[in-house]
């Protein structure tokens, strides 16, 4: 059963080596030479860079990271019940059901409050 | 051709007995180099495409009708100096590229290629794809956050919010599919749609179909969901501060993530390796000349159909940035979070009750 997973394991390394080899490579090839200010400076349109870069940002990236949170999670539960759909019948549907309006209710709140309004 | 390809599928269930380091290195390296290849004749095929979209000749001069583009723009790449910004983090800087290749190759262990090719048929394969797509992410938010420059961190930021937004419809539409075939494993979902193309899931799930398809479009920054790298705005966003072979190591991990979704889109609601006819209808042929022999193993099931459906959608990919303008930010967000999951929610009511009161062809 796990001997299923180890060619897994092993394309991760692989794919990993592949992406990392030649990146090295062209470092060990291209030593940098003339690293004055101009050149190794983050780009910003030829102007010298005025400030640090991680600033504030806006707070509706951390409120659709939560949302994902909770949706991701929905759908994790839902996976395993769709695996199972046939065999639990009438309480399966009427359990999940009940949890998706749960969550559906809680959409629309967002919805309504403007959590999902982007301007 | 018949027996090559035969040997070549015996070769692979023999190197699957074999369940030792070197044959499956093998096998690993027979996936991924093609994949490697097929990445550069896209970015090739996407040039000349679009270029005919627009009434130009696109790339021409390297080799005949410039079929050589894609390795001349590698070497280039290889031998440009990978410049790293003074005040970004050097080590996330250089991992960030490695991650999101790794990422985007790796799901291809559970990808099945035929009803014998494939690496590993293990249980969870969607649930392993799920998992691999939404770690494609970290990638992106590293590169954007260890380049210390504003363009990339508001590009890694833009980008991050639309992928998780579009992850959600997408798993949604996943939810649909496990619904119909009761399974988690790629060759069970496969088998699920036997039959004629009628039998596909894109018939019953024709909704799902769609949001899953442009969820995965958005899911790869692609246009016309390419705010992200919009270059009016953001320059390129995420990997603006990246340079040579760092550059190259995205763009090979976009494109096999284009890759990857027009494949998944095939296996889930096109069948796969199923041929498009019922082959139960030809059943009393008589077959004894070389033509109608070559034309019955093209009809049948096979990698061809899996190759031909795959180069289909991403066929779609260049077709759309070249038709479509691209969306706006808030448009963007809209479409995902308001049009895409409610139709999914409401899918997944719906489903759910043609399945318990078993109708056709909900119910199999």
């Amino acid at each position: 059963m796990l001997s299923n997973y180890f060619p897994i394991l092993l394309f991760i390394i692989v794919s990993a080596a592949i992406g990392a080899f030649p990146i090295i490579l062209s470092r060990l090839i291209n030593k940098g030479k003339n690293n004055n200010k101009a050149k190794t400076s983050a780009y910003e349109c030829g102007f010298d860079s005025f400030d640090d870069a991680r600033m504030k940002f806006d707070i509706r990236y951390y409120l659709v990271a939560i949302l994902f949170i909770i949706f991701d999670l929905e759908i994790a539960f839902l996976f395993p019940w769709a695996v199972a759909l046939e065999s639990l019948g009438t309480s399966g549907l009427i359990t999940m059901s009940i949890f998706l309006l749960v969550l559906i209710i809680g959409f629309i709140y967002e919805w309504k409050k403007g959590a999902l309004d982007w301007d | 051709m018949f027996d090559f390809l035969n040997n070549f599928t015996s070769l692979f269930t023999f190197f699957n007995e074999l369940s030792i380091l070197p044959s499956t290195l093998i096998l690993i390296l027979l996936i991924m180099v093609p994949l490697l290849i097929v990445v550069a004749y896209y970015t090739y095929a996407e040039r000349k495409i679009i270029a005919s979209m627009q009434g130009r000749l696109g790339p021409n001069v390297v080799g005949p009708y410039g079929l050589f583009q894609p390795f001349a723009d590698g070497v280039k790449l290889f031998f440009k100096e990978i410049i790293i910004p003074v005040d970004s983090n050097k080590f996330l800087f250089l991992l960030a590229p490695v991650i999101t290749f790794t990422v985007a190759f790796s799901a291809w262990a559970v990808i099945p290629f035929d009803s014998v090719m494939v690496l590993s048929n293990i249980n969870a394969g969607l649930l392993y794809i799920l998992a691999l797509t939404s770690l494609g992410i970290y990638g992106i938010i590293i590169a954007g956050w260890s380049s210390n420059s504003k363009y990339s961190l508001l590009g890694a930021m833009r980008s991050a919010a639309q992928i998780i937004a579009y992850e959600i419809a997408m798993g949604f539409a996943l939810v649909g599919v496990i619904m119909i075939s009761g399974s988690l494993n790629i060759g069970d979902i496969i088998h699920a749609q036997k039959g004629s193309m009628l039998n596909w899931l894109w018939v019953p799930l024709f909704p799902l179909f769609l949001v899953y398809f442009i969820s995965g479009v958005a899911e790869t920054n692609r246009a016309p969901f390419d705010v992200a790298e919009g270059e009016s705005e953001l320059v390129a966003g995420f990997h603006v501060e990246y340079s040579g072979m760092g550059f190259a190591i995205f763009f090979i991990a976009e494109y096999a993530n284009m890759i990857l979704i027009s494949a998944l889109t095939a296996i889930l609601f096109f069948g796969g390796w199923l041929s498009p006819f019922n082959l139960n209808s030809l059943g009393g042929l008589e077959i004894n000349d070389v033509v109608s022999n070559i034309l019955l193993f093209f009809i049948n099931d096979g990698i061809h159909w899996f190759i031909i459906k795959t180069l289909f959608f991403m066929f779609c990919f260049i077709w759309f940035r070249a038709t479509f303008p691209r969306y706006r930010y808030d448009q963007i967000m809209r479409l995902g979070w308001k049009i895409l999951i409610p139709i999914t929610l409401i899918w997944i009511f719906v489903e759910m009750l043609f399945i318990y009161y078993k109708v056709e062809p909900w119910f199999l």
